[in-house]
């Protein structure tokens, strides 16, 4: 099959691909990129292990062509630290409230979060669950993982004691 | 030597971070930053892709399979079939059932999706296109899907490879279709003990065909060095060392030539105990091509064709006297095993450990049997988060004590404190023949009740009623049986149901553990190095855990039925007494004192009545590589394979609160408060957190999840559209909380956990529904408690507008 030329902006940083116009962005972070912090749990849109951020939204990268993301901003959980190489107040949270156990959803759970705390500063639970529900976790029950949110929320808005 | 650390014992205890703290988890570390490495993760030089051609037909004879066009894709390397399988004996495969399984389909198709062709190709959309060129001509056969119908004199014969068997791996059959028979108890007593009884009751239970769906599907890369002649392959094996053995019995290499290695594993939840031929095919390609080869299922043929859950028919008859006393239990099961009996229980037991069926309870008879038929739909039986066949025993007793309450008008919770097992009767040996290690039933329920006022809720409930409302309150009291198993009566394909533990210290005083187990998410790397921290006196941050690599891990049987802490933790504790016996040894010839002038405390020998005479544990580490007693072996190391005495019974008390709107059937769960009681707890962060993810598994099997087939055998739904994963939005809060009765013959006392919360958590659910529609007489409602089938029950009850 032909293939197109991509252009887009990972984790700050340039890259370029030759890739079929099928090609899945998942796919095209995984394979071409090396980047498998996002995961496939479903390929149909609905588990959410494979979110990434594109341009300022959260998107399902299964359910996107690598073409599609010609030009776009995209950043993946491994984009997700500090600058300096600490851990996020998100990441920090996941790991302080048991938000995760295997693991799988965690890099989608993050990165939806992140997005998140983004649109609304200051979440209730119930908007962070309404918030999260793109993404499934077999695993934690999610009463962790909204902990693990609040953790981060509370950080962000200088309520760090509370997050003690 | 004198103690050179400041510490009040109580920093010393924190320092070392053992048995007991809320300890962060080791994992999370790669987890949170995307650097876990799951099988999909796998990526080797030349690797290649593998994925199947699939039946759409549910029961068929293959008139032929045309793969030409196939091989024509580019891209397309290679198409194994049947056919290419059977020189090297490989197109069938023995399951741990002791039937056999076809791995790529044998003439006929059994199951809908079932294998027919393995496509292999150098990147994942070759190998699509190859899968669709894959030409098959298929012979439509009548197709069987009802369990009840299996056993019919007229009813197709399925496995016609096996028809003739008298034996399919489990005992005599009866029929063609049939698998097995299970009895256990006494029928004598039993049908004594109903007629002679004041009351008895009867209920048809069906526990549905569900998918522990994992949210990372199954999947393995196997490869082939064809220069030495090794194997390695990494793949989603909750049990690798049992792979390991499998594939040297199936594909005749010698086991040392192979090393499967499981690397991080996305949840398994029972779903990844099974052998499927997806792994045959990858090690067979591989073998043949020479390179590397991948399969991954997607999560259709995950819920379609790897190993479901239940699908257990089952029929409950109490015995009992006019107060509510339980005098026998009658117990049959129509077990619905697929086209394979390929359900994962230890050989011996068919019904796995069904017979904990008489539950938390006092029961002097019962007896049970179990048929096990196959129908066209996909193998397995796994335990979905539980021990073997115990959430379906479970289930079945705490329903069945509920109808039992409502026909002799007693309190639910009245009645099962009414039939509990005495504190005083442990340890106790049940009428079906377990041997319970330890339990205070009494104490957990009245813990629960007074928590959530049981009292009022009630009160409320009778008010709700005056006014038409539903308000349902569900209880469920029940042990589980975990920790297989004792080698005396547990083993897989011979091989004894111990587990093991490796404990390596360095000189420095840090440490590296490797056991048999394998984690999927329940935090091993954190709490059995809390377990050998508090044994060895070294902090649990500076022990490193391993596991899931049979080149480096010692022998052991896996992670599932809960058996991680009572087996290989018990190993664990055991091989660090070894090191801290040796330990002692070394710290006497260090003191110059006799042995037994010694005493531990926290991470140190103190010499008795000299307390600034001592020797910490990591001063012991460096003196074991260098100044020993004579003729001592230098090191600090140890092994211990741990066959258990016994199993462990772990046991809770859960409630559960709905409200259910008669108009729309929506169910609202308006409170849940878990009690567990899993002996010793070694990290109660983890334990809640398993609690937690148990939970909300039992609320989706009991709220929504259903593997539903139509009448020609077509799986309706195995996608995440249809099939029930629950959202944080649908998922309740939890309450939890807990008691400690240790299990006097573990090491540390601990249970076990993980599974508890879904045993008991799907009969808290299911009770509390039929509870809100038990003043009108309902005393059973099948699962799951959807809407639509709540609001039948409302419309049939003449409430539903
Ligand atoms: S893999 Fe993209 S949503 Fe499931
Ligand atoms: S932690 Fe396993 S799926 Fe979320």
């Amino acid at each position: 099959m032909n293939k197109t030329a991509v252009k887009m902006t990972v984790n700050g940083q340039a890259v370029e691909g030759q890739v079929e116009p099928r090609l899945l962005l998942i796919h095209f972070l995984r394979e071409n990129l090396g980047l498998t912090g996002p995961h496939v749990g479903c390929e149909t849109s609905h588990c959410g292990a494979c979110t990434v951020d594109l341009d300022g939204t959260s998107i399902k990268s299964c359910t996107v062509f690598a073409v599609q993301a010609e030009g776009a901003s995209i950043t993946t959980i491994e984009g997700m630290a500090n600058a300096d190489g600490t851990l996020s107040a998100l990441q920090e949270g996941f790991m302080q409230e048991h938000g995760l156990q295997c693991g799988f959803c965690t890099p989608g759970m993050i990165m939806r979060a992140h997005r998140l705390l983004q649109e609304n500063r200051d979440p209730s639970d119930d908007e962070i669950r309404m918030g999260l529900s793109g993404n499934l976790c077999r695993c934690t029950g999610y009463q962790n993982i909204v902990k693990a949110v609040r953790y981060a929320a509370d950080k962000l808005n200088g309520r760090q004691e509370a997050a003690e | 030597m004198s103690d050179a650390s400041e510490m009040t014992l109580e920093q010393r205890e924190a320092t070392i971070g053992g048995i007991g703290c809320a300890r962060r988890r080791k994992e999370d570390v790669r987890f949170i930053q995307g650097k876990g490495n799951y099988v999909d993760d796998v990526k080797l030089p030349g690797q290649v892709f593998g994925d199947f051609v699939r039946s759409p037909h549910a029961h068929a004879r293959i008139k032929s399979i045309d793969t030409e066009k196939a091989l024509a894709v580019p891209g397309v390397l290679a198409v194994l079939t049947a056919n290419d399988l059977k020189p090297l004996n490989l197109h069938w495969m023995p399951t741990l059932a002791g039937d056999s399984q076809a791995v790529l389909a044998d003439e006929k198709v059994h199951f809908q999706n079932q294998e027919v062709a393995f496509v292999i190709g150098e990147d994942r959309y070759a190998v699509s296109d190859g899968v669709q060129a894959v030409e098959i001509d298929y012979e439509d056969l009548p197709v069987l899907v009802d369990p009840k119908q299996a056993l019919a004199k007229d009813a197709p014969v399925l496995r016609e490879d096996a028809a003739a068997k008298d034996d399919v791996g489990q005992g005599p059959r009866k029929h063609p279709n049939h698998i097995f028979n299970w009895d256990v108890g006494d029928k004598g007593a039993t049908d004594k003990a109903f007629a002679g009884a004041a009351v008895t009751v009867k209920e048809d239970v069906l526990y549905q065909r569900v998918h522990p769906c994992p949210l990372e599907p199954c999947g393995c890369v196997a490869s082939m060095d064809k220069i030495t002649g090794e194997l390695t392959v990494y793949g989603t094996f909750q049990a690798p060392h049992v792979v390991r053995t499998i594939v040297s019995l199936i594909a005749g290499l010698p086991e040392h030539k192979i090393r499967v290695i499981a690397p991080d594993i996305g949840g398994g939840f029972g779903n990844k105990v099974g052998a499927y031929p997806g792994y045959v095919c990858s090690v067979v390609g591989t073998i043949v091509l020479g390179r590397p080869v991948k399969w991954v299922e997607n999560r259709i043929d995950n819920i379609s064709t790897t190993a479901f859950a239940r699908d257990y028919h089952m029929t409950g008859e109490l015995a009992a006297d006019e107060d509510g006393r339980i005098t026998g239990l009658r117990v049959y099961v129509l077990a619905d095993h697929g086209a394979f009996n390929a359900h994962a229980q230890p050989t011996k037991w068919p019904a796995g450990l069904f017979s904990i069926v008489t539950g938390s309870y006092d029961i002097p008879a019962a007896h049970v049997s179990v048929d096990g038929v196959y129908t066209n739909k996909a193998p397995g039986g796994v335990a979905y988060r539980c021990s073997f066949r115990v959430t379906e025993a479970s289930y079945l007793i705490e329903r069945m004590i509920d109808v039992l309450a409502q026909k002799v008008g007693l309190d639910k919770a009245e009645i099962r404190a009414r039939n509990f097992i005495k504190p005083e009767q442990f340890p106790y040996t049940s009428c079906l023949g377990w041997d319970y290690d330890s339990g205070d039933y009494p104490r957990a329920l009245a813990k629960v009740l007074d928590a959530v006022d049981y009292k009022g809720l009630r009160e409320e409930q009778a008010e709700k009623r005056e006014r038409g409302e539903l308000m349902g309150i569900g209880i469920a009291t029940f042990t589980e049986i975990v920790g297989a198993g004792p080698s005396r009566n547990c083993d897989i394909l011979g091989i004894g149901m111990f587990d093991s533990c490796e404990i390596r210290v360095h000189p420095t005083g840090s440490a590296i553990a490797r056991l048999g187990t394998k984690s999927q998410g329940q935090g091993h790397e954190t709490t059995y190095a809390q377990i050998i921290a508090t044994e060895l006196g070294l902090p649990s941050d500076d022990i490193a855990v391993e596991e899931g690599d049979t080149d480096t891990a010692p022998y052991g049987l896996g992670t599932y039925g809960s058996r991680s802490t009572p087996v290989a933790g018990a190993a664990a504790a055991h091989a660090a007494r070894k090191i801290r016996a040796k330990a002692q040894k070394i710290a006497a010839h260090m003191l110059e004192v006799a042995e037994g002038d010694l005493e531990w405390e926290i991470d140190r020998f103190k010499v008795k009545g000299l307390p600034e005479k001592v020797a910490t544990m990591k001063q012991i580490a460096f003196a074991a590589y260098q100044s020993l007693p004579e003729g001592m072996e230098p090191g600090l190391e140890a092994v211990n394979y741990y066959d258990p005495p016994n199993f462990t019974y772990p046991f809770g008390a859960y409630l559960c609160v709905v409200d259910v709107d008669r108009l729309t059937g929506e169910v609202k769960v308006r409170r849940f408060y878990a009690l567990d009681d899993c002996g010793t707890r070694i990290n109660p962060m983890i334990i809640e957190g398993q609690v937690h993810g148990g939970l909300t598994e039992a609320f989706a099997i009991a709220m929504g999840q259903e593997l539903i087939f139509d009448e020609t055998g077509n799986i309706q739904g195995a996608s995440l559209m249809d099939y029930f994963v629950p959202t944080a939005v649908e998922t309740p809060v939890w309450e939890t909380g807990h008691t400690v009765t240790p299990s006097p013959h573990h090491p540390i006392g601990a249970k076990g956990v993980g599974e508890s919360p879904n045993v008991g958590g799907v009969s808290a659910f299911s009770n509390a529904v039929v509870d809100a529609f038990a003043h009108l007489d309902v005393t059973h409602m099948p699962m799951p408690h959807t809407p639509w089938r709540v609001w039948k029950q409302c419309e049939a009850l003449g409430i539903g507008e």
